[in-house]
Order: C-alpha cells, then sequence, then structure tokens
C-alpha cells in the first residue's frame, strides 16, 4: 500500500526561541511571540497569510486550561481557524501531522503548528506522575525516569562495554548542543571525561544518571506549512512533508498479556516497519541522512537507534562507539543536541521536525551537517511509549 | 477533489449527573461495542482504523494527557490516537480534514467527561484564565457569561421572560429525547425565581453537571457503503477564535460565531442559512446564547434576539430540538451531542422529536469566556 495523499504540503518557515531553565523575561504568549514571529520571518510572509493556527501543550505542567485561550495574545489565532490538539511528549509532532492533514484536506492552505512549554512554571515531574492512572499506578511511578534501559542494555552488553556507549551518546550530543546557540544545555564535555561522569553523575533510578537526563526547559516552536502551489510560490527552499505515522500503546503495562506482534516498549520498531514499508524503503539507515530524535535520555537515544534503524546484535552501540552519530558521520543523530540538551516538552517534539527541516534546507548554522541532506526522519515520543513518526524530503521525487 | 466525509455510526451513553459507578473507561467502552457491533469495522492496518481520535481535557480529568488512560478502550493499541483538547466539535472537524488529506479513510472518533468528577467545575474553567491578571479575581465561565449575558439582554431586548421561555422549552424538547439528561419539568415561574448564580444568570438558566460519553465512525465517500447504507455527510467545519481580555472586545459582537458561521458555509457551499438549512443546534450553556449564537449564525436579526423569540424563531428553524446543551451535556461535548442530534435528525431516526424534511443541519460549540472560541459544522444527506 503506496501513501496516497490529496496534495502535497511543505514546511516553507520555522522558528524557535532559546532554550532555557527560566525564561522569566517573557510570559507565556510572549514566549510564544517570539518562536511565531521567527517562523513567519524565515517563511517572509505575514500572519494575515496564516488560514489556521495548530496549538500543543499539556495543560497541567503549567495549569492553564485550553491555555490557547490565553496564548492567543501571542500566536496570531485573533479571526482565524484555531483548534488544539494534543498528545503527551509526542505532542510538537502531533500538531505537525495534524497541520499537514489540515493542509493536504484542501481544506487550509497555510497552516502554523504551535508547540510550547515554560516547566519553570510548574513541577514537571508531578506533573508526569500525575498521568498515571490513581488507582494502579500513580504510586508507583517516578514522572519520566526509569532505570529499565539502562538495566537491560547492561545485561546484553555488559556493564562496562554499556555504560561507555552511554556516556558516548551523551557526550557527542553535548558537542552538537554546544554549536546549536538555542540549545538550553551545552556544557563542554569531552571524550576524555567518559570515566569520571561513568562512576561520578549522581544516579536517578539505577544507572541512569542525572547526566543521562533530559532538560527541564522553557521555549516554544512555531512550524508553517503549506500547500504546494503556496509553498512553491513562497519559499525558495520548500521541505516536502512525505509521510507520517502514529502508534500509541496501552497505558497500564502489558494489561492484555504478550502478543507476539505487539511486543511491550516496541512502538518505535512497529512504528518505522510499517511507515517504511508503506514507503518503499528497505534500508533506513543508508536510506536517510539525517535523524532527529526524541531521545529523553542517553539510554533511550542509544537503545532506540536499533528499534527505529532495524539493527541487529550491537550494531546500533558500534554506530555510537565509532561516533557514526556525531555531525561529519554516516547517520548524524540529532545535530542539534537533541532532547538531553533542550526539553520544552510541548515544543520538543515538534523541534525534531523544525531542526530537520533546517537540515534538508541547508540553514542550520553551525551544527549544519557536512554533506547534503535529501531525506529525513523526524520522531515524537511520549505518553506510555508513544511514537510518531514525521518524513521529510528535499525534493517532491517519491 | 472529494469534498465530503461521511458520518457511518453513532453510538453514546445516557447524558447523566453522576455516573459514580462508572470510570470513564467504562463509559467509553460502551460506545466503543456499539459502534464495533453496528458497523464491523477492523483495526486492520490496511483497511481498518488506523487512527482514532479522542475528545477529553486534563484539567477535568484531573490527569496530565488524558487520552493516555483510554488507549486501550478505544481500540488505540499499536494504532494512531490524537485528542481534540479544544471543544469536541473541532474533533469532528478535524476528522473531515484527516480523511479528505488521503491520510485516513476510516476515523473513529470518540470523546468522554465526566463533570460530576471535579470538586467544582468552576474552578476548572479558573484556571483558563491568566495567572496574572484574572484568575486573582475569581473569573470562571459562570461569572464572565453573567456579563456577557447583562451586555446582551441590554442589546437585543432578551428579558427575563424570555430566557425562562427558552429554558422550559428546553426541558419539554429533552423529555422526548431518549439520551438526554433527566430533569425536571419546569415553569416559566420557577426559572424566574431560581436562585441566583451570578447576576443575571440563575441557576436554571445555566446548564446542569453532566457525565457523558460518545462515539463515532467517519470514512471516506468511496467506502462509506461498507459500512452503512445511509451515511450522513459532513460539509464544511469552520472555527474562530476571538481576543482573549473581556476589556478588548465588545462582548456581544458574536465576531468569532459569524467568521466561523461564513467560513464553514463556504466550504460547504451555502449561501442562505435560512433557506437552505433546515435544522439548527446550538451550544447554548446558558440561556441567553440561544438567541445570541442565533443572531451570530444569522437566524435572528442582530439586536433583535427578543423579537425573535417572541415572533417564534425557536421552533420556525427548529433549534435545539434536543433539549440543547441547556438540559445538560458536559461542558467539552456540547459540540459532539449537537452533531449526533443532526445526525439523528438527518437519518430520520429521531423518533418522537423528529423533524420532517432535513436535508442538511448545522451544528455550532463554544468553549472560552464570553464564547471566545466558536466551530460550526454543516451537515447533509
Amino acid at each position: 500500500m503506496a501513501h496516497k495523499k490529496n496534495r502535497n504540503v511543505a514546511i516553507i518557515g520555522v522558528g524557535q526561541t532559546k532554550h532555557s531553565s527560566h525564561r522569566e523575561d517573557v510570559n507565556q504568549p510572549e514566549m510564544i511571540h517570539e518562536a511565531v514571529s521567527a517562523a513567519l520571518k524565515d517563511a517572509n510572509i505575514s500572519i494575515k497569510d496564516v488560514d489556521c493556527i495548530v496549538h500543543g501543550n499539556m495543560e497541567l505542567f503549567e495549569m492553564v486550561h485550553q491555555p490557547d485561550l490565553w496564548h492567543v495574545l501571542g500566536t496570531g489565532a485573533y479571526g482565524k481557524d484555531s483548534i488544539r490538539i494534543t498528545t503527551g511528549g509526542t505532542v510538537g509532532t502531533t500538531i505537525a501531522c495534524a497541520s499537514d492533514n489540515l493542509v493536504a484536506s484542501g481544506m487550509y492552505d497555510i497552516v502554523m503548528a504551535i508547540g510550547f512549554q515554560k516547566l519553570q512554571e510548574g513541577h514537571t515531574t508531578g506533573g508526569i506522575t500525575n498521568m498515571a492512572d490513581p488507582l494502579w499506578f500513580r504510586n508507583l511511578q517516578t514522572g519520566a525516569l526509569t532505570g529499565s534501559t539502562a538495566y537491560d542494555v547492561i545485561q546484553e552488553f555488559g556493564e562496562d562495554r554499556a555504560k561507555r556507549a552511554a556516556m558516548m551518546y551523551r557526550i557527542i550530543m553535548d558537542k552538537h548542543a554546544c554549536l546549536n546557540p538555542n540549545a538550553h544545555r551545552a556544557f563542554g564535555l569531552d571524550f576524555d571525561q567518559v570515566e569520571t561522569l561513568m562512576n561520578t553523575s549522581p544516579q536517578l533510578v539505577g544507572e541512569l544518571r542525572l547526566i543521562h537526563m533530559c532538560s527541564q526547559s522553557d521555549g516554544a516552536c512555531a512550524v508553517i506549512f503549506a500547500c504546494e502551489k503556496k509553498a512553491k510560490e513562497i519559499s525558495k527552499k520548500p521541505v516536502w512533508i512525505r509521510d507520517h505515522i502514529t502508534i500509541h500503546r496501552e497505558e497500564t503495562f502489558n494489561i492484555f498479556g504478550y502478543h507476539k506482534n505487539y511486543p511491550v516498549l516496541k512502538t518505535h520498531k512497529f512504528a518505522a516497519e510499517q511507515l517504511f514499508k508503506r514507503n518503499n524503503i528497505k534500508n533506513p539507515l543508508e536510506y536517510f541522512d539525517v535523524f532527529e530524535m526524541y531521545d529523553p535520555a542517553a539510554w533511550w537515544g542509544l537503545d532506540w537507534l536499533r528499534d527505529f534503524f532495524f539493527l541487529k546484535g550491537d550494531e546500533h552501540l558500534r554506530l555510537v562507539e565509532n561516533k557514526e552519530i556525531m555531525i561529519g558521520g554516516s547517520m548524524p543523530i540529532n545535530p542539534s543536541g537533541g532532547v538531553i540538551a533542550s526539553n520544552p516538552i510541548g515544543a520538543t517534539a515538534l523541534l525534531r521536525v523544525a531542526e530537520a527541516a533546517l537540515q534538508v534546507r541547508g540553514d542550520a548554522g553551525a551544527h549544519q551537517i557536512p554533506k547534503e541532506v535529501k531525506h529525513a526522519l523526524a520522531s515524537g515520543f511520549g505518553g506510555t511509549m508513544w511514537t510518531v513518526l514525521m518524513m521529510l524530503e528535499k525534493e517532491l521525487s517519491w | 477533489m472529494q469534498k465530503r466525509v461521511a458520518i457511518c455510526a453513532v453510538a453514546q451513553i445516557k447524558n447523566d449527573p453522576n455516573l459514580w459507578y462508572a470510570r470513564f473507561q467504562n463509559m467509553l467502552l460502551e460506545c466503543f461495542e456499539g459502534i464495533m457491533s453496528q458497523t464491523k469495522v477492523t483495526f486492520d492496518m490496511e483497511k481498518g482504523i488506523r487512527t482514532v481520535i479522542t475528545c477529553s481535557d486534563d484539567v477535568w480529568d484531573a490527569r496530565t494527557i488524558s487520552n493516555n488512560g483510554m488507549t486501550d478502550v478505544v481500540g488505540a493499541h499499536f494504532r494512531g490516537e490524537e485528542k481534540m483538547a479544544q471543544e469536541s466539535l473541532n474533533g469532528l472537524g478535524y476528522a473531515m480534514a484527516s480523511i479528505l488529506s488521503g491520510h485516513d479513510d476510516v476515523v473513529l472518533y470518540m470523546g468522554h467527561m465526566k463533570e460530576s468528577q471535579p470538586e467544582s467545575r468552576n474552578m476548572c474553567t479558573n484556571l483558563a484564565f491568566d495567572p496574572f491578571y484574572c484568575r486573582p479575581l475569581g473569573m470562571d465561565f459562570v461569572n464572565v457569561n453573567a456579563m456577557q449575558a447583562r451586555a446582551y439582554m441590554q442589546k437585543s431586548g432578551v428579558t427575563e421572560e424570555h430566557l425562562a421561555k427558552i429554558v422550559v422549552r428546553s426541558r419539554k424538547n429533552a423529555a422526548k429525547n431518549p439520551f438526554a439528561r433527566d430533569n425536571e419539568p419546569v415553569k416559566e415561574d420557577d426559572v424566574m425565581k431560581s436562585p441566583l448564580l451570578a447576576d443575571p444568570l440563575r441557576q436554571l438558566h445555566y446548564y446542569p453537571s453532566t457525565d457523558w460519553a460518545f462515539g463515532m465512525l467517519l470514512c471516506s465517500e468511496k467506502r462509506a457503503k461498507e459500512f452503512t447504507d445511509n451515511p450522513v455527510w459532513i460539509t464544511g467545519y469552520a472555527s474562530c477564535m476571538d481576543s482573549y481580555f473581556l476589556g478588548d472586545k465588545d462582548l456581544t459582537s458574536n465576531f468569532s460565531l459569524k467568521n466561523a458561521t461564513e467560513r464553514a458555509l463556504k466550504k460547504a457551499g451555502i449561501k442562505d442559512v435560512k433557506k437552505d438549512i433546515q435544522l439548527f443546534e446550538l451550544c447554548d450553556h446558558a440561556a441567553y446564547q440561544l438567541p445570541m449564537w442565533a443572531e451570530g449564525i444569522g437566524l435572528a436579526q442582530e439586536g433583535k434576539g427578543g423579537k425573535w423569540i417572541d415572533d417564534g424563531g425557536m421552533d420556525e428553524y427548529n433549534v435545539n430540538i434536543s433539549g440543547g446543551m441547556l438540559n445538560g451535556n458536559p461542558l467539552l461535548l456540547g459540540g459532539a451531542a449537537r452533531a449526533i442530534e443532526c445526525f439523528y435528525q438527518l437519518k430520520g431516526e429521531a423518533g418522537k422529536r423528529q423533524v420532517k424534511g432535513v436535508k442538511r443541519a448545522l451544528a455550532q460549540s463554544t468553549y472560552g469566556a464570553a464564547g471566545q472560541h466558536q466551530a460550526v459544522v454543516i451537515f447533509e444527506v
């Protein structure tokens, strides 16, 4: 089944704020306005050209109910069609997919997706814990902090190799973040610190240490989508949306028992299989030039490479150990520094799409990868192991 | 280009003041099973449902990512699910876009809300106000609606007697609707003597707190016959956002509703609301909103809402035959309830309240203080 679409859709503008732990200089609508203005400027259009705004975040992090109502002061939605679609950490990619659908439907020509979060104004781990079922799991939940992947990787590959690979991954992300002026945390770590950090960074849960984990950030991102006709009129470098897929899973772990087609925690692999199958992509590692992955922690980033690219044995560890995931490597992962560097949750997954689009355009500045980017992949992660994948293309040639 | 999308089946539970014995998962499961048994639809990756659109809200459920708790009962395990966090009618509009885009052929659209769960619905809606200026003043949807009610009543000659008439009619209509909330029938005098919530809004002028869930199966024009012999078509959808601070706008202007209506009608290719549409379902959270929204969509002349009621406008144009939001639907799901009434009426399955000769219907919904956000969907057979 080839993927069909009513009409083609392209990204014609992206904008983001500087991400930081405390954007105390701005309130929520003001912070969003920074990203919106940047995206409009990037697309070289005015807010009058936008037909519809799609807004997304998670309400309980800031405790504002339906924040799109207040945020109209900064989003530019006044007088326009305006909806609010939310999922979990995936929300940024969900609103990107929704914008693609809204434009492809023919109902709107230009749609702007806006993701934001101001985590400073709430309690992130409290907010995430509140996601769990109040009767069954809330008392067991530790927010997004989980040590089980670290345990699994250590079991499979031995303690020393696993810990070194996870820390290599972390340091590579920091090196990328140091090239991205919008990144929240960019420490200047170096590879000779692997051993020290493995042993001294404070433990959060098991072998998940503070240095492995993403930050809590304030930040916003806006991405503008246009139909083929408008995109070609407006943009010199439109980035085409080829396809996207969303895969969620049940809330409680394994309540229906194991099923061989739906193994627990394998939504990434399932989503990638379905998406690549219907787009005739046999070897994703070869096909894609860059991957902006939603990697909330170094252990997850390391482990998930295997799921997304169908790798066998220790191939994913070797990609990291050989620095193939660095800018300049064979499969650059998160040239932006990724989620470990900056995590304004409602914006985070949209930032993956925005950064992937910048790479396709060749406009990523200091963190631009050195080879031509024709095919880019972006992922979102959230909920209880939910996955969203979006494929971006330089040419309308598939 | 394909322009319309089919509604193949609807399932719902009865609107209830307090479903204390059911979790929202139970409520949804009942609707889900209703859809499955009516349509025999599957979750096959190629031919079945790949995308579920749900409606719920984090604050009302007191859960971050409120759609997280329902993934399994709506069939979204290893399938796509997206939550419309705005008012539910927008979920229907978004489902329409998802199908017209070609990305999906078949979409399951479901929603739940238990207003009996929070301690106070005013505390929930207070959180919709900015934390610096409005929230500390104690603003919520009720007291802000009261300000709008006062301004609108003055502008349009709507009196306490008119409001009482609207409430009495709502309850009479709802008594013919088996899924409507069971309310005591009231007389006009009861309405005018009911306790004040926020002047001029009285308790009986305001929709009662309600629990409810629903499901709906939508699909592309090409595939409709697989699931039903007589689908209802969605032909137009639009929404609009007004400004936020009350001082920044004329509370009686209907700015966002006029825009949403105009854009939805344009998409559906309809020129004359009064002639071309035979049934209207409006989200009257409070009694004054029925004539006010009627003005907004062009059924009543601007500033003449009172006269429009006196002239029998509500019955002439078949407005809120279901009993409307005023009889009780949960706040976020008022739009879905309106859409479902349009569906039954167009199918000719509205039982004792069936209106004859309905070919087109319009559903309207609103969210935010004083109708800040508005949405309109057009249906056809």
